[in-house]
């Protein structure tokens, strides 16, 4: 089997035209590394992609794999045996594995990210003293940062990320990206929020509310502040920096620590993308940044690509043919298949079923060659380029990410 | 319920790939075709809205692209910028660099204050009247709440201050059903679906905002019929099949095999949207849009969804 795979794979040629690489497997990168992140546009299967290479380094590698994953999605869940995915790691049990007819070699476990529990966890881990604790987890600006608005996913996935990966309970971790605005601003968050609490503005802004003492020089800035935001709510502003003060330096430190873990050797990326255009865009944009900020792009995984028959050239003339000579062709046909059924016979019907039969060719051909021709002109090509067909049916168990996996893998 | 394009304030969401900016630049389109002054307002500032257009890239400030067709691109710190000058005659020239900075940190240290820019400056425009229909390329369906839902998060927070009496307006135009609606952007799959679905109840839920229509985009045509999916059944049987390879002089089975698949995948899509239907309030109209085969994107497609559009609100 590793044989035929080997022999299948034209190393030597492949490496002669791409010398960058492109000639990898998911197989041995996952074997290498301890963090793989799974990153690319919105709508391209990541949090599947990611579920699957898990699946597959349980299954290939053993050891234990977490899949970690952003998308609340009930049926990912449900494919893995989950009642459901929460906060903390749960084990797909054994039995959801046997019920595929899998037999993994390692454990796999699952968890998804919660903003607000992970915040909440961030805070009680750093606060200094129970009365700092309870205060910031009471404050209402609080709430809204952790709870409400998105931006604060960003930073919490990967600080929840370093956490797990710290704690040493894992031999791969898999995680899915949020869906951010701009794919990228998962990356500058640990290193924006260090910038943010070590920033001279915050000292700045919390000084006059401890002081009471506003001095010349900060006293337009605050007259233009109290007059759009309102004196109670700079007040929460400033009581809210005023206690997360306390835990600067464990943040900073933490932030700076996460960000490390990103561009470590052990930690890989994966830029999931279909060959649509516009998501293919976004996702060489990716690659791309990645490989400036000197990141490890270990695969990019093509999601739903069309199957190659549809490229063929001898197809579409019979397609041509088809459609061309629909009337004649049903003449011919139709003693044949009223032989199989009388009303099978009638040569209108027929007619109409091989027009649409070619129409339908053709139009997905279309389709095809205009995606076999982005994919040939990749502008950044990492070791490994994955390609996952497109599958006719949803997967809803193990064996269907596994199916999937199958296709990452060599 | 008011008709879509009687609205004055329509924000397009999606999940990403279902075709969100496709939906809002061929929204915009038909409406200015059917000689409304409209204005087309990218929030996410990826830059797509123009390459819709073939337009040069969009700024704040917004252009005429098309005839009665204006774009532009949301950018907080202008918004800020157009807000003290309009509403509290601050002098901001000259000395926007320390401002920027103050204001880029209580942005930041403030959640809801960006959203609140970007959704002042979408109500400031439809109070003013300068245009018929507002429509907004606006965030995905995971941030479209946080935007919407920000001028409320705000007044819970804010006791007083101009921001305060700022919002008050806001939710008027927000909350009125026949001013400002929400429309969604779905393909006929399973996550976009399930996200579609829990849209419409987080939006009930947490905004004031009414969902006006849910755009089924990329709909696969129907292949055949009962009768003639059976013919089609029986031609891929070896005999005909072979027959007919005979007949065209070529081997048919690639082109059967890709109606197949063709068949499998509106079939599996059926079911999908057939949840869509039982999971969406059955007083909110849902359009259907075909698949494009040819052209995914410029201004090509924006046309040809436009005039499917078109057909879809009975024009």
């Amino acid at each position: 089997m590793a044989a035929a795979a080997a022999a299948a794979r034209p190393a030597g040629g492949d490496a002669a035209e791409r010398p960058s690489g492109g000639s990898g497997s998911l197989d041995s990168l996952l074997a290498a590394k301890e963090i793989v992140i799974a990153c690319g546009p919105g709508g391209v299967g990541k949090t599947t992609t990611a579920a699957a290479a898990a699946v597959m380094a349980t299954l290939r590698h053993g050891g234990k794999v977490l899949v970690l994953t952003v998308d609340p999605a009930k049926r990912l869940a449900n494919a893995l045996g989950l009642e459901g995915i929460g906060n903390e790691e749960r084990r797909v049990p054994d039995e959801a594995f046997r019920a595929s007819g899998l037999k993994p070699r390692g454990e796999l476990w699952a968890a998804m990210l919660d903003t607000k529990k992970s915040w909440d966890a961030l805070i009680r881990r750093h606060a200094p003293d129970e009365q700092t604790r309870d205060e910031i987890l009471a404050n209402p600006l609080y709430k809204n940062i952790s709870g409400r608005f998105v931006q604060s996913h960003d930073y919490i996935a990967m600080e929840r990320l370093y956490e797990i990966h710290s704690e040493g309970d894992y031999d791969l971790i898999v995680v899915d990206t949020p869906p951010t605005r701009n794919a990228l601003d998962f990356l500058d968050a640990p290193q924006r929020l260090a910038d943010f609490f070590s920033s001279r503005l915050l000292r700045w802004l919390i000084v006059p509310y401890r002081s009471r003492l506003v001095n010349v020089a900060t006293k337009p800035f605050y007259t233009i502040a109290d007059r759009i935001l309102g004196t109670q709510f700079l007040a929460d502003i400033s009581e809210f920096f005023i206690l997360f003060q306390s835990m600067y330096d464990g943040f900073v430190e933490r932030a700076e620590a996460v960000g490390r873990l990103l561009s470590d050797r052990r930690t890989t990326f994966m830029v999931v993308s279909t060959l649509e255009g516009v998501p293919l865009r976004e996702a060489e944009f990716f690659a791309q940044e990645l490989t400036a900020r000197r990141l490890h792009l270990g695969a990019i995984v093509l999601n739903k690509v069309l199957p190659p028959y549809l490229q063929g050239a001898g197809a579409a003339g019979v397609a041509e043919a088809l459609k061309d000579r629909a009337d004649e062709l049903a003449g011919s046909l139709a003693p044949v298949l009223g032989s199989i059924d009388g009303p099978l016979g009638d040569p209108d019907q027929i007619r109409r079923v091989l027009t649409e039969v070619a129409e339908s060719f053709l139009n997905f051909r279309v389709v095809a060659l205009r995606e076999a021709e982005e994919q040939a002109h990749l502008g950044t090509v990492p070791e490994v380029v994955a390609t996952v067909p497109f599958f006719d049916t949803d997967i809803y168990d193990l064996a269907g990410l596994a199916r999937l996996g199958e296709q990452l893998w060599d | 319920m008011t008709s879509l394009l009687d609205h004055r304030l329509l924000f397009v969401t999606g999940k990403g790939g279902t075709g969100k900016t496709t939906v809002a630049s061929a929204l915009a389109l038909f409406a200015s075709q059917q000689g409304k002054r409209v204005l087309v307002c990218e929030v996410d500032a990826k830059g797509d809205v123009s390459g819709f257009y073939e337009a040069p890239p969009t700024r704040f400030a917004e252009r005429e692209i098309l005839p009665g067709l204006f774009a532009m691109t949301m950018d907080t710190e202008a918004s800020l910028r157009e807000y003290l000058k309009l509403q509290l005659r601050i002098p901001v020239v000259g000395r926007i660099g320390p401002l920027a900075k103050a204001f880029d940190f209580v942005a930041t240290a403030a959640p809801g204050v960006r959203e609140i820019l970007t959704v002042g400056k979408l109500c400031y425009e439809v109070r003013e009247r300068t245009y018929d229909l507002v429509v907004v390329d606006a965030p995905a369906s995971g941030h479209i709440i946080g935007q919407l839902a920000a001028p409320q998060a705000i007044n819970d927070l804010v006791k007083v201050g101009l921001i305060r009496t700022q919002t008050d307006w806001m939710l008027d135009i927000l909350s009125d059903a026949d001013t400002t609606g929400l429309i969604a952007v779905c393909t006929p799959e399973e996550m976009p679906v399930n996200e579609t679905i829990e849209l419409a109840v987080r939006v009930r839920e947490e905004t004031t905002v009414r969902l006006s229509a849910v755009v089924v985009n990329r709909v696969l045509p129907e292949l055949f019929g009962r009768q003639e999916e059976a013919v089609f059944d029986a031609l891929t049987t070896a005999g005909p099949a072979e027959d007919l390879a005979e007949l065209v002089g070529g081997d048919p089975r690639p082109v059967l095999e890709a109606a197949r698949l063709a068949v499998t995948m509106r079939r599996t899509r059926s079911t999908h949207l057939e949840r869509l239907r039982e999971g969406i309030d059955p007083e909110v109209p849902m359009l259907y849009l075909p698949y494009l085969f040819t052209r995914l994107h410029g201004l090509r497609t924006t046309r040809q969804v436009a005039a499917s559009l078109g057909e879809e609100l009975g024009y």
